[in-house]
C-alpha cells in the first residue's frame, strides 16, 4: 500500500491518481511496490545482479502503455537503477517514467536512473519522464538520469523530459543512435530555482540515411540557480538535425548553452539555435494592460514558455 | 471622461531635454469615437502610452472619471477600465490566442465565446484559437488578435495605437470594416491614433497633435475638411494607395 505522500509523488511525476491501466512497475524507496504485466508487455526484475527491470514489448503492440514511476520518500536513500526497454517492431506505445523525491530529512536522497531503449523497426514510442522534488529537510534531492536510445530503421521516438520543481541537482545525459529513416524528437522543459544546478547533455548520432532529430529545450533559471545545456548532433550521412535551446534567465541565475554540430557528410543538414534572455518587458506590459499584476504576468509568461 | 491637465513627458537625448508631450491639456468626453492624428514624431503614440501608464509623465495630472490616476500603474489603470491595443503586437512563446483572450476577459471563457471575439475582427476563429501568439502569424493577423483582446476586455475606454501600421493594403481594407463595426457596436469611449482618412472619416471628434501640443480639437465635420487641405492629409491619401508610402 502506498501512503499519502507516495501517492502525491506519483500524481506529480506520472499523473497517476491510482493504479494505471496496462503494464506498470512502481518502485518505492528502493523496493518493488507494485507490478502488472500484460499479454504484450512483460516486466521482469534483472537477474544480473544490478538493480532494475527489463521491459519487453512484443512486435506489433499498439496503443498500450507502461508506467514505471519511482518514489523516494525516505531521507538518505541513494540508488542506481538500470531499466532496459526492448520495444519490438511495428509497435506504438507510451512509456511513462519519472521520479519524485520527498526529502524531509537531513541526508541526501539520490536516484540515478539508467534507461536504455532498443526500439524496433517502424515502431513509435512516446516517452514521458518527469522529475519532482519536495520536502523541507536539509538533505538534497539529486537525480542523475542517463538515457540511451538505439533506434532501428523508420522508428519514431518522442521524448518529453520535464523537471519543474524541487530537484537540487541534476546531471542528465542522453545519447541516441538512429538508423535509416528514424526520427527522434526531444522536448525538455526545465525550471531551476534556489541554488539548484542542472546539466543536460545530449548527443544524437544520425547514422542512417534520412534519419532526423529535433532537440528542443525550454528552460527558466531563477534565483541563484545554474543551468548548462549541451546539445551535440552528429550527422554521419544524408540526414537532418535541429537543436534549440531557449532560456529565460532571472534574478542571479547563470545559464550556459553549448552547441555542437558535427557533419561528416555533405548532405547532413544540421542547425543549432540558442537564445538566452530575460522576460521581455513588452510581454509584461501587454499582460499588465489586460489587468494582470506584474507577478501574475510573469507567471503566465513562464507558464506558457514551459508548456 | 479622461482629462489631461498640463501634462509633460520629457526625454533626454544626447544630454538635451526634449518635451515629447509639452504642457498638454486635453479632454476626451465619454462615449465618443475620437481619432488622434498629426505629423509623425508629434507625440501621438507617446500620448497613448502615457494614458495607459506605460510612460510615466514628468509633470501634470491625469484624471479618469474624475479620479486622479497620475500615480497609478498599468495594472491599476487596466482595472479601472482602460485598454490598449499595441501598435506592434507583442509575441509570446507558448501562449495561445485563446489564453490571451481568456486573460483579457478575466474569465475561463469557452472556445465558442473566444471565437466570437475573433469573428468580430474578421478572423476565421477555429483556425486561430489554438495558435501561439508568435511570428508564425502574419502582421495583419497579429494586429487583429491584438484588437480582439481589447474588444474582449469590453472596458469603458479603449485605445488603439495606429492599427493600420505595418499591415498590407488588403488587410487594411478589412481593418477599416472592423473599426466601422466597432464604431456601431462598442459602448464606451474609443480613442484611435491614426493617419488614415477612412478612420478619420468615422470619428465623432478629431484631435490634431503637433510638437507635443493639441493643435486642433473638434467635431469631425469641422476638423477633417481643414486637414484634407494640408500636407499630412495628402500623405495619408498616398499611404492609402501604397502602405509603404510611395508609388
Amino acid at each position: 500500500m502506498l501512503d499519502n505522500i507516495q501517492m502525491h509523488m506519483l500524481t506529480e511525476v506520472a499523473d497517476l491518481h491510482g493504479v494505471p491501466e496496462g503494464a506498470y512497475n512502481f518502485r518505492v524507496n528502493g523496493e518493488k511496490a507494485g507490478r502488472n504485466t500484460t499479454a504484450n508487455i512483460d516486466i521482469a526484475t534483472k537477474t544480473d545482479g544490478k538493480s532494475g527491470i527489463d521491459i519487453r514489448i512484443k512486435d506489433g503492440t499498439k496503443n498500450e502503455s507502461v508506467h514505471i514511476p519511482v518514489v523516494l520518500s525516505e531521507s538518505g536513500i541513494k540508488e542506481t537503477v538500470y531499466n532496459d526497454f526492448y520495444v519490438g517492431d511495428n509497435c506504438d506505445v507510451v512509456i511513462v517514467a519519472g521520479c519524485g523525491i520527498h526529502n524531509c530529512g537531513n541526508q541526501d536522497s539520490q536516484h540515478d536512473g539508467v534507461h536504455r531503449f532498443y526500439v524496433g523497426k517502424n515502431s513509435k514510442v512516446r516517452y514521458v519522464e518527469k522529475h519532482y522534488g519536495e520536502g523541507d529537510g536539509k538533505g538534497k534531492r539529486i537525480l542523475n538520469p542517463v538515457t540511451e536510445v538505439y533506434q532501428q530503421a523508420d522508428s519514431y521516438v518522442d521524448m518529453e523530459m520535464v523537471q519543474i520543481k524541487g530537484v537540487d541537482s541534476t546531471h542528465r545525459i542522453t545519447k541516441a543512435e538512429l538508423a535509416e529513416g528514424a526520427t527522434m524528437i526531444v522536448h525538455e522543459r526545465l525550471m531551476t530555482h534556489g541554488d539548484q544546478v542542472a546539466t543536460s547533455v545530449y548527443e544524437v548520432k544520425l547514422q542512417g540515411k534520412g534519419s532526423s532529430t529535433d532537440v528542443i529545450s525550454r528552460s527558466v533559471a531563477r534565483d541563484n540557480s545554474e543551468q548548462v545545456f549541451e546539445a551535440a548532433i552528429v550527422g554521419e550521412t544524408a540526414c537532418s538535425g535541429h537543436a534549440e535551446c531557449d532560456a529565460i534567465i532571472m534574478d542571479k541565475a547563470h545559464v550556459v548553452a553549448i552547441p555542437k554540430l558535427d557533419a561528416k557528410d555533405v548532405d547532413a543538414a544540421l542547425i543549432h539555435e540558442a537564445a538566452i534572455g530575460k522576460i521581455a518587458g513588452d510581454q509584461l506590459i501587454k499582460l499588465m494592460s489586460l489587468g494582470l499584476t506584474e507577478a501574475e504576468a510573469e507567471a503566465q509568461i513562464i507558464g506558457g514558455f514551459l508548456r | 471622461m479622461l482629462e489631461l491637465q498640463n501634462v509633460t513627458y520629457t526625454v533626454t537625448e544626447n544630454n538635451i531635454e526634449k518635451n515629447i508631450i509639452d504642457h498638454m491639456d486635453l479632454v476626451i468626453p465619454d462615449g465618443k469615437f475620437v481619432v488622434i492624428t498629426g505629423p509623425n514624431g508629434g507625440g501621438k503614440s507617446t500620448l497613448a502610452k502615457t494614458i495607459m501608464g506605460i510612460n510615466h509623465i514628468s509633470s501634470g495630472r491625469l484624471l479618469f472619471d474624475g479620479e486622479d490616476i497620475t500615480a497609478k500603474n498599468i495594472t491599476e489603470r487596466a482595472k479601472l477600465g482602460i485598454s490598449f491595443a499595441f501598435q506592434q503586437p507583442v509575441h509570446f512563446k507558448g501562449i495561445k490566442v485563446i489564453d490571451l483572450l481568456r486573460l483579457a476577459t478575466g474569465k475561463n471563457i469557452s472556445k465558442d465565446s473566444a471565437c466570437e471575439y475573433l469573428s468580430k475582427v474578421g478572423l476565421c476563429a477555429k483556425e486561430y484559437i489554438n495558435r501561439e501568439v508568435n511570428n508564425s502569424l502574419s502582421g495583419g493577423e497579429l494586429k487583429r488578435i491584438e484588437i480582439a483582446t481589447v474588444l474582449a476586455r469590453g472596458t469603458k475606454f479603449s485605445i488603439f495605437d495606429e492599427p493600420e501600421a505595418g499591415i498590407d493594403i488588403w488587410s487594411f481594407q478589412n481593418l477599416i470594416q472592423v473599426f466601422e463595426n466597432i464604431r456601431k457596436t462598442v459602448q464606451g469611449t474609443v480613442l484611435i491614433i491614426s493617419h488614415q482618412e477612412r478612420i478619420l472619416n468615422i470619428a465623432d471628434e478629431i484631435v490634431v497633435i503637433e510638437n507635443g501640443k493639441v493643435a486642433k480639437q473638434g467635431a469631425k465635420a469641422d476638423i477633417l475638411p481643414e486637414l484634407l487641405g494640408t500636407a499630412s492629409a495628402v500623405n495619408a491619401a498616398c499611404s492609402k494607395l501604397d502602405p509603404k508610402g510611395g508609388f
